[in-house]
């Protein structure tokens, strides 16, 4: 039986952890404010015990997939161990315990590790300026893309495209468009890479900017990265680069030198930070000298030893979080560089492309890569012979469930049929690859064999396959939309 | 390794790299450090902040020093939960679809809505993305911000704005509260949505049912922006009809952690549930009838969508919906009805006190006021900071951070946590310091975000 929801477990007056008995004189709520303002019945909370609501999570948590049980092979997500030193500093009172709003005096401590982490990062990305403040690689976009706007305004030059290759992630011609501007995209020629022709042919006095991801989705470096950057710069656009693949590159090669105006970087991807079952993410943008007055306020400064946030930035875009981003994801990155330090940063690139290389040998045997040749830290598989025998990528990916691994990412890039993206990262070992690429040898075998068994799959799961059509066609979204249906079971 | 994949050596394999673009030699960053050392440095680092743990801390304005349960703590720091990605293959992903599930379920009895989705970065982007979506269902261009919105989130809404989908008016307070006549004369027939706060950015307890009948007498939406801890004591503005109830998590079990990581919750009508921003859980069945949870209406999302998403959105702030989820499921109706009593009980008894010194004075007079109040002090409130910070108090957000014209209003919030003891000594160093304020000018500070 499933795991009952906290409604169905409550018990009447049944209570988890107390307050200290009020220390003031109880004056009543109704004594302090309006009594129409306030709830004629209390909030429709569950009522249950510490022990029971302990159980109830530990019994969810265990129906999950996580990075500590087994290899979490998704291309483009960057699935890597994430260090318990990094959460270990992260909790100490004297970062998570304070204030965004004492004074700065009293946080010169926190102001310092942004500080580091922002001079590793630059030294890195080979970039003279950064934000920390977007909390997620989509918002590094949103921010970029507003500062592409304000910086075109400003040259008295508005523009109104942004282009967009057809392998880019789905969070770029979002972005796009929400900033006002229209994606154009263009397509990738038959080795991977952008078109050139069709990229010239696109490029004109109404483009903004270009979003470039490099190495692309299909794992491949756009080795015309110096050429493309010269058509959009020319046009006086400016060229962007998704960061999302940063973890073929940190220590290897530079974006700056590449001639990327803005480059962002997920912390929770390539820096280790957790990826908490979605988020919390950590953005960074670094970006050239002409972008830095564009930059979100607050920006870090320093002056001696003393670091203070400048507000007095006439010509920012303005806020785009609360306070500073992210920060408790900041100090888990800062941690990691600093274990790693500079040969260590360059040796999980470099073991990240081995790792991502030694797998595909072993895998393009039985499923058709998307390009022949050497990947950098990521493939793309097609199961098209798969899907001749009737087995589609979803079904292997549903197979790869029962084996107790993680499927890799499935569909996606959109230009590859029957897409099968798989990124190791740097964190499995050869046996651990080894175990993957013949569990992935073992289905493509029973799509031969016993195509029904992978059609069927999983079985061995907390679930077998969800109806994905009945929850979008009967939406049942909260405990009261399943009471309404008096579906308790 | 490198036989299997027939290269001659590791360097070929990223051959496609021009050399021009390549790193020589190690990058200008220090050599690496053993755990222990990192643990040195990274505690002198922590040390040389104020935390709460070592001083009372009674600021708030948005983030709030409220008790967050051990079991949360631990159970919050476990790998399936922490490690776990995105939920796209739902049948290993039970246990993080279930909890949003839950996460949404709670977040609707806070509000008094239908539909919440499975979190926003803070409350700022959640205010942002709610008067998106207000633009969307009116078709009208322009939205009423009322000033007792965080004047961070306004600037988060304002930046959004420039993005030309919508324009942003500003709509005063007087006296800490929203005037209806002001209100109504200002809803004009191209205001989208109207935006404020409950309760507002001074603590003022603001009248829901009537800033949202106003709103729609002008056919445009309400969007509340909420406390939550708040909501377990006062009228959800869903119950009052608002369309769009937003709001930051972090009172629900998240710690301060210098503003982020933080949550944003986000809920609505069901009406609406196309144009929500973000993912959302949802119940079904798999192929033997047994319930599980997916994923649902992805369609609106910039995966599947592109450049008609929603929302550009993709990581949200999931491990901290389910630190909301945990800390509503342990502490319930009745724990979290007690936080908001204390808190309220405790705001009152320091508000009481400290208006009783001479000078001392509430800014916003008889204003209802929640969880937390404006203070006005005869000299500027950076000065009485200093003097209470020597005394191991944090005593409030100076309003002059926000706005100049105000260098005598501090804005301060009192939690459960904070002891009456604590709360008598806040008096003391005020009574001391009004004896005797600073007789030189404040040296200017550099705030005014």
């Amino acid at each position: 039986m499933a795991e009952l929801t906290l409604r169905e477990l409550s018990v009447s007056d049944h209570r988890g952890p107390r307050l200290q008995p009020l220390d003031v004189p109880a004056e009543g709520l109704e004594k302090l404010l309006p009594r129409e303002r306030l709830r004629a019945k209390a909030a429709g909370l569950p009522e249950i015990s510490e022990p029971a609501a302990v159980r109830h999570f530990v019994n969810l948590s265990v129906l999950n997939h996580h990075i500590d049980k087994a290899i979490y092979p998704l291309g483009s997500c960057t699935m890597k161990y994430n260090p318990k030193l990094n959460d270990e500093m992260a909790s100490m009172p004297g970062f998570a315990a304070i204030h965004p709003f004492q004074s700065e005096e009293l946080s010169q401590g926190a102001m310092a590790v942004i500080w580091e982490l922002h001079e590793w990062l630059k030294a890195i990305m080979g970039m003279p300026s950064i934000t920390t403040q977007p909390a997620a690689g989509a918002q590094c976009e949103l921010t970029a893309i507003l500062m592409t706007r304000a910086y075109h305004a400003q040259r008295g030059d508005p523009r109104e495209e942004v282009i967009v290759p057809d392998s880019s992630h789905g969070t770029n011609p979002s972005t796009v468009n929400q900033v006002g501007y229209r994606a154009v995209t263009v397509p990738s020629g038959s080795d991977g890479c952008v078109d050139l022709a069709a990229l010239k042919r696109a490029v004109s006095g109404k483009t903004a900017a270009l979003m470039l991801t490099n190495p692309n989705t299909l794992g491949i470096f756009e080795r015309q990265v110096g050429q493309i950057a010269r058509i959009v710069h020319d046009a006086g656009a400016l060229l962007y680069l998704d960061g999302a693949n940063m973890n073929a590159l940190v220590g290897l090669a530079s974006p700056g030198s590449m001639g990327f105006d803005f480059a962002h970087i997920n912390l929770h991807k390539t820096f280790s930070t957790p990826h908490g079952g979605g988020g919390p993410g950590g953005g960074v943008l670094c970006v050239r000298e002409a972008l830095e007055p564009f930059l979100p306020t607050p920006v870090l400064e320093r002056s001696g030893e003393r670091y203070r946030w400048s507000y007095d930035r006439p010509r920012s875009i303005g806020r785009v979080h609360s306070y500073y981003g992210n920060f408790g994801m900041l100090v888990r990155a800062l941690c990691y560089v600093k274990s790693l330090g500079a040969p260590g940063l360059a040796e999980v690139s470099r073991e990240a492309i081995l790792n991502a290389n030694y797998l595909k040998s072993r895998l393009v045997e039985a499923y058709a890569p998307s390009h022949e040749g050497y990947c950098m830290h990521e493939f793309v598989l097609s199961a098209s012979r798969q899907k001749a025998r009737g087995v589609r990528a979803l079904d292997i990916a549903k197979r790869i469930l029962d084996f107790g691994m993680h499927a890799p990412t499935t569909y996606f890039p959109l230009i590859v049929e029957e897409a099968l993206m798989v990124e190791p990262t740097e964190t499995e070992t050869k046996a651990s690859l080894d175990s993957f690429a013949e569990m992935l040898l073992t289905i493509d075998r029973e799509t031969r064999e016993d195509p029904e068994r992978v059609k069927q799959a999983p079985t061995q799961t907390p679930v077998r396959r969800l109806d994905e059509a009945r929850a979008a066609r009967k939406l049942t979204l909260t405990w009261r939309d399943l009471e309404a249906e008096g579906d308790g079971a | 390794m490198l036989q299997k994949i027939g290269a001659p050596g590791i360097e070929s394999l990223w051959e496609a790299i021009p050399p021009e673009f390549r790193i020589q030699g190690p990058l200008p960053v220090d050599p690496p450090l053993a755990e222990y050392e990192i643990a040195r440095r990274f505690a002198q680092w922590a040390e040389s902040n104020a935390d709460a743990h070592h001083y009372a801390c009674f600021l708030g304005a948005g983030i709030y020093d409220h008790f967050i349960p051990a079991a949360l703590r631990s159970l919050i720091s476990r790998s399936e939960y922490a490690t776990a990605y995105t939920p796209y293959q739902p049948e290993v992903s039970q246990g993080t679809l279930q909890t949003i599930f839950e996460y949404q379920s709670m977040i609707c009895e806070l509000t008094g809505m239908a539909v919440a989705n499975a979190s926003m970065y803070d409350g700022a982007t959640a205010c942002a993305e709610a008067a998106h979506l207000a633009m969307g269902a009116t078709g009208r261009k322009v939205l009423l911000l009322s000033e007792g919105v965080h004047p961070h989130y306004r600037e988060v809404v304002r930046t959004y704005a420039a993005a030309g989908s919508f324009e942003v008016r500003e709509m005063p307070l007087e006296r800490g509260v929203t005037q209806a006549a002001a209100l109504a004369r200002a809803l004009t027939p191209e205001i989208s949505a109207f935006l404020w706060a409950q309760p507002n950015f001074e603590g003022i307890v603001e009248d829901g049912a009537a800033l949202t009948e106003a709103a729609h007498a002008a056919g445009a939406y309400s969007i509340a922006s909420a406390d939550p801890v708040a909501l377990a004591v006062l009228k959800p503005p869903g119950h009052e009809g608002a369309d769009v109830v937003v709001g930051e998590g972090q009172p629900l079990g998240v710690p301060m952690g210098y503003g982020g990581p933080l949550v944003g919750f986000f809920s609505i009508r069901k009406s609406d549930v196309r144009r929500l921003p973000g993912r959302l859980a949802g119940v079904t069945v798999d192929l033997e009838g047994r319930r599980g949870f997916v994923l649902t209406l992805q369609t609106r999302e910039q995966h599947i969508r592109r450049e008609r998403a929603t929302s550009n959105i993709c990581t949200n702030q999931g491990l901290m919906a389910l630190a909301n989820a945990i800390h509503m499921a342990l502490l319930g109706a009745q724990g979290l009805r007690d936080v908001a009593v204390q808190s309220a009980e405790k705001t009152h008894y320091l508000a009481r006190r400290a208006a009783q010194v001479p000078g001392v004075t509430l800014a916003n007079g008889d204003a209802p006021f929640c969880r937390e109040f404006v203070l006005r002090l005869p000299a500027p409130a950076a000065d009485f900071l200093r003097a209470a910070e020597k005394r191991r108090i944090l005593a409030g957000v100076p309003l002059e951070r926000f706005d100049r014209s105000r260098p005598r209003d501090l804005l301060v919030a009192v939690t459960e946590k904070r002891t009456r003891e604590e709360m008598d000594r806040y008096v003391d160093a005020l009574t001391e310091w009004a004896r005797r304020p600073a007789q030189a000018p404040v040296e200017e500070t550099a705030w005014r975000s």
